[in-house]
């Protein structure tokens, strides 16, 4: 069996929100400006409304092709899944919330790595998905974070994620506290052999995902008028007791707070990464042109 | 203290570890530490009544000692934050600790505290970045790390000071992900249910002992569990013992088990769907 599956290129699936809408007939309507958008033509823009430039959701196997070259990557760690170490039920056990989870969005947990190039470079990329489980992060997709960590530091690439989550999984109690502190050290780790990291974060992305990886890139580029925060807006409001300021927790908001570098359109989002990664990626092209450099300074001696 | 009581239930745990009268960062650093200099500030926004945290001879050797604090009456609580600090908070815990790496003095921290503040000012200055940058960087640090759960573990803003070489927990103390009142409200949309939930999310130090994350559990006298006045001892016992047998590691030896440490935590399947 080959370590690798290997994926195509895949922009056909949106997320389970949007499913329901978009697989009736060939229209979709814009939630934000009500225009009618041929389904194939926003798929063609990145699912991102060409009126106003609305941003749906995107579902992660969509998003790697989106980032990768031609649209190929290797799929990695697709066995890694949730179990149930805690025996949790609320209203319906854990495994039946995952199970319902795998069918809605057909995926095996809620995020997705990749293996590929990205303007020639190797990047190791995980892709989380909110229609699993609203892409909370319990055990497996902490495991599978640190996964690509670890696979970047040994084979000298770069580690890109997507943020999509409502933070921690509950279900899996401290545990899936403790995948915060897991990826996080994976990250020291990944800064002491020099490495890239690139988050980006997408609408919505709160809690303990907030709280760990996506907030320490080494570049942090949100998407436009995202969701992004640690608490959630309504226990904030309980606690302070006073309406939220307007764009309370956008990616503006953060980006006006110093919290992102950069927030940018999804459409030019592979272009920026790619420009990105060549300032940050070792590059024979850069060696020999400091050699030529030297050797074209005068002798000091 | 040896026969520790597993019949008091979870949700009586959780009301155990917010009781007021237990002890406090600072009423365990006047008990177990000599020559406590307060330090304050991190030196970019603000000082954080809620986190304290200090220079402090532990047996004899120096360390660096830092904590959650709440208050006891209303005007405490109200300075204190009710122990959910902010971003500048955090941001001094690791100053300080970079400071105890850089003259090589082992960090010792106590956790109580209901969780990071959620507040629009927390979240203008980077609650979530200050509490990743934590958890990063502490990870890095080289002096050993020991953490005691004293209290209430409440979630991210418990383990942006928790990142450790040896977790201890207090019998009655608990952490987790989130409170079980949060917890009740989100997944049965019942406040109702908490006592339910405090159960299931497996927040004790038992549960949290078989599930790999707590290393030793610190017991309490079963007839005094709010304020039991051997506690103090008991944390001291098992605190320099811990130290101890960390300190006879190297500096590279011990970040190897701390990476080990985090890495392995969780439960995963590897048999895919
Ligand atoms: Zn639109």
């Amino acid at each position: 069996m080959s370590l690798f599956s290997r994926k195509k290129k895949n922009l056909e699936a949106v997320p389970a929100a949007e499913r329901r809408v978009t697989t009736e007939g060939i229209f979709v309507k814009c939630p934000k400006c009500s225009t009618a958008l041929f389904k194939r033509e926003l798929e063609e823009n990145f699912q991102v409304c060409h009126s106003c430039a609305h941003h749906f959701r995107l579902d992660a196997r969509s998003r790697l092709a989106m980032l990768y070259d031609e649209g190929e990557y290797e799929e990695l760690d697709a066995e890694v899944i949730s179990c149930d170490p805690l025996g949790f039920v609320d209203t319906k056990p854990y495994p039946e919330r995952l199970e319902q989870a795998r069918r809605v969005s057909g995926l095996p947990e809620a995020i997705i790595n990749g293996r590929g190039q990205v303007g020639g470079h190797l990047v190791f990329a995980g892709a989380m998905d909110f229609s699993f489980m609203g892409g909370s992060m319990g055990s497996a997709v902490g495991e599978k974070i640190a996964r690509i960590i670890d696979r970047a530091i040994e084979y000298r690439g770069a580690v890109i994620t997507f943020a999509a989550s409502g933070g921690a999984r509950m279900q899996e109690g401290t545990l899936s506290l403790m995948q915060m502190a897991k990826v996080c050290a994976g990250l020291a780790q990944l800064d002491e052999a020099k490495l890239p990291f690139i988050s980006v974060l997408t609408d919505p992305t709160t809690g303990g995902v907030t709280a760990s990886f996506a907030s320490i890139g080494d570049v942090i580029i949100a998407e436009p008028k995202a969701l992004i925060g640690f608490a959630g807006p309504r226990v904030i409001e309980q606690t302070i007791r006073e309406k939220l300021p307007e764009d309370f927790q956008t990616s503006e908001f953060l980006m006006a707070h110093g919290m992102v570098d950069l927030v940018i359109d999804r459409r030019e989002l592979r272009a920026m990464i790619i420009n990105l990664l060549n300032f940050m990626m070792p590059s024979e092209n850069i060696l020999r042109l400091l050699d030529e450099d030297k050797e074209a300074l005068p002798d000091t001696q | 203290m040896e026969t520790m009581n597993t019949e008091i239930t979870p949700i009586e745990r959780v009301g155990l570890a917010r009781h007021p009268q237990r002890p406090y960062t600072l009423d365990i650093i006047k008990n177990l530490f000599e020559d406590f200099v307060e330090l304050h500030g991190d030196r970019r926004y603000a000082d954080d009544p809620a986190l304290v945290g200090g220079t402090a001879t532990y047996h004899g050797l120096p360390v660096v000692v830092i904590g959650h604090q709440k208050g006891r009456d209303v005007n405490e609580r109200r300075y204190r934050n009710f122990g959910m600090p902010k971003p500048e908070g955090y941001r001094k815990a690791l100053r300080l600790m970079m400071m105890a790496d850089k003259f090589n003095r082992p960090v010792i921290t106590f956790i109580d505290t209901p969780g990071a503040y959620p507040g629009v000012d927390a979240e203008e200055r980077g609650q979530a970045e200050a509490i990743a940058f934590n958890l990063r960087e502490i990870s890095k640090i080289k002096a050993p790390l020991i953490t005691c759960v004293v209290g209430e573990g409440g979630s991210g803003g418990a383990l942006a000071i928790g990142i450790c070489d040896g977790l201890l927990m207090l019998e009655n103390a608990v952490y987790s992900v989130i409170s079980p009142e949060g917890c009740a409200a989100i997944l049965w949309k019942s406040p109702t249910q908490s006592a339910l939930a405090a159960s299931r999310l497996k927040l004790t130090a038992f549960d949290l002992e078989g599930l790999g994350v707590v290393d030793v559990i610190i017991g309490e006298s079963s007839e005094n569990r709010v304020n039991d006045s051997e506690i103090y001892q008991a944390i001291d016992k098992q605190v320099h013992a811990m130290l101890l047998s960390l300190l006879g590691l190297s500096d590279a030896e011990r970040r190897v088990l701390r990476f080990q440490r985090m890495r392995r935590l969780g439960e995963w399947s590897q048999s895919g769907i």
